[in-house]
């Protein structure tokens, strides 16, 4: 099993409804995010080209957090998803720097926290939050070893790209484009 | 040319706009480390070659120091980690992979080898000294039988705590800036530098003062010839990494980096370090005190200098 989740950029509108839905199912504390919106405006006036993307932990299958985690707190789980234990985090945050995405951050409490893909939903057979709201249906998860599965037929038939594939990270949250 | 504006709707605090997560405590430790594991070099090398006596200050008095800046540095450390009650963490695993594990298994065997390589010394250095319990005097006799054996393992531990200042650095392969494995050898000279700088500082023999102004000069060359090197692998690396060594080179960091790491704390002292040799008469005090705080300024910019550089994608 490797879960992984593909947005596709030509639905995506920027409606910030994942990081909502993200930040209550996770109650996430305020002023902080696990998802957000990245808008990125490309040429000059009037050749413009926009692209927009919902952005998350990349639950990465060689993870920089994983490896530079002084005490296993940064593990991986069930299906690849990267996840923190926070009673074995120190809050040293190694994992912070060394995440090319800047994808975690100090909870208030001190550990390092981040996106779980909402594993305790999908143990249940579930969507992560931010999957199940999109109003556009932009978002799919699911597993990439089921090729009969949504993510991987989607992956199969439209072009994608992934975020820093140079940083050799093995990212699993894709872009269709 | 092609525009790009990236807008974020990201805003964690210490994360964004630029990574800010690590402040003066891990710079501050990184240079406590260094010179402690510089001092503990040259004690044990010398140990090892029978100059003790030649070299009473490098061998016997210097180490005296090291338990204390081990002290502060892991107190600093302590005060950086944002859940530090669950610290013991660190000591339930093994991690080979994190530098950092290895690095507070280094720390957790240096300090308390590092007491014991003082109280070898001390009766050596105050002749009046009285252990008081026999059982203490056992234990020291005992430490002074193997005080070959225990010099071999704080030189290797020694190079190990120097070099993985470093190298905790460019382990981070998110910030281009850090990726280069010559951060561990040039932490290393580095903080060598600072320790003989110290040692020729304190010492009264001329002999050993000019030995150590001698391998300071050496080192310090060593230590320039590492960061012409650390620019030009940077240089012919990714755009990441051209743009972390620009910020050297016109751009944030180059003033703070060039005047004061290179010009006042490298190119100034080994000057007048070179002066001092042929007896021009140098207040002592100058080139140790420009040498030790541009290691000091060195770890503070190589730390802001690694988080403010990035990948952008």
């Amino acid at each position: 099993m490797r879960y992984a989740m593909a947005v596709d950029t030509l639905k995506c509108v920027g409606c910030n409804d994942c990081v909502v839905a993200c930040q209550t199912e996770n109650d996430v504390p305020i002023g902080h995010c696990r998802d957000w919106i990245i808008e990125k405006t490309t040429g000059t006036y009037p050749n413009l080209q926009l692209e927009i993307r919902s952005e998350r932990c990349n639950h990465c299958a060689n993870a920089p957090c994983v490896r530079t985690c002084p005490t296993e707190a940064s593990h991986y789980a069930e299906g690849g998803i990267v996840l923190v234990e926070e009673n074995e985090c120190i809050g040293c945050k190694a994992c912070i720097t060394s995440c090319p995405y800047d994808a975690r951050y100090i909870h208030p409490e001190g550990y390092i926290d981040k996106c779980t893909f909402c594993i305790h939903r999908v143990e249940k057979g579930q969507n992560p939050a931010c999957v199940s709201v999109c109003p556009t249906h932009a978002m799919i998860f699911g597993d990439l070893d089921d090729p009969n599965s949504d993510i991987s037929r989607a992956m199969a038939t439209r072009k994608w790209k992934s975020l820093i594939p140079e940083a050799g990270t093995d990212p699993k949250v894709f872009y269709l484009i | 040319m092609i525009e790009e504006i990236i807008t974020s709707g990201r805003m964690n605090p210490e994360i964004d706009p630029v990574l800010h997560v690590w402040g003066w405590e891990i710079p501050f430790y990184l240079f406590l480390g260094g010179i402690s594991a510089g001092i503990l070099i040259f004690s044990a090398y010398f140990t090892l070659r029978n100059r003790q006596d030649e070299l009473p200050v490098a061998v016997k008095w210097m180490p005296i120091a090291v338990p204390f800046l081990i002290g502060i540095g892991l107190i600093s450390l302590l005060l950086d980690l944002s859940h530090v009650l669950y610290a013991w963490q660190l000591f339930t695993n093994i991690r080979w992979e994190s530098p950092m594990s290895w690095g507070a298994w280094t720390l957790m065997i240096i300090t308390p080898l590092s007491i014991a390589w003082v109280a070898i010394w001390l009766e050596d250095i105050f002749p009046n000294w009285d252990w008081k319990f026999d059982e203490v005097k056992t234990i020291i006799e005992w430490l002074k039988a193997q005080r070959r054996i225990l010099a071999q393992v704080l030189i290797l531990l020694s190079i190990i705590l120097g070099m993985y200042t470093g190298i905790l650095l460019s382990a981070f392969n998110a910030r281009p800036f850090w990726n280069t494995s010559i951060l561990g050898p040039l932490f290393l000279t580095s903080g060598l530098s600072a320790s003989a700088a110290l040692i020729s500082y304190f010492s009264k023999s001329e002999v050993e003062k000019r030995l150590f102004t001698r391998i300071d000069i050496i080192l310090i060359g060593i230590e320039l010839f590492m960061i012409i090197h650390l620019f030009m692998g940077h240089l012919a690396g990714t755009q990441v990494h051209i743009q972390a060594a620009q910020m050297f080179l016109g751009g944030a960091f180059t003033v703070q980096f060039w005047v004061f790491v290179v010009g006042l704390g490298l190119v100034l002292p080994v000057v007048l370090e070179i002066l001092e040799l042929k007896h021009k008469y140098i207040p002592a005090i100058v080139p140790v005190v420009l040498i030790v705080a541009g290691n000091l300024m060195l770890r503070f910019i190589v730390v802001n200098a690694g988080q403010a550089s990035r990948w952008l994608y």
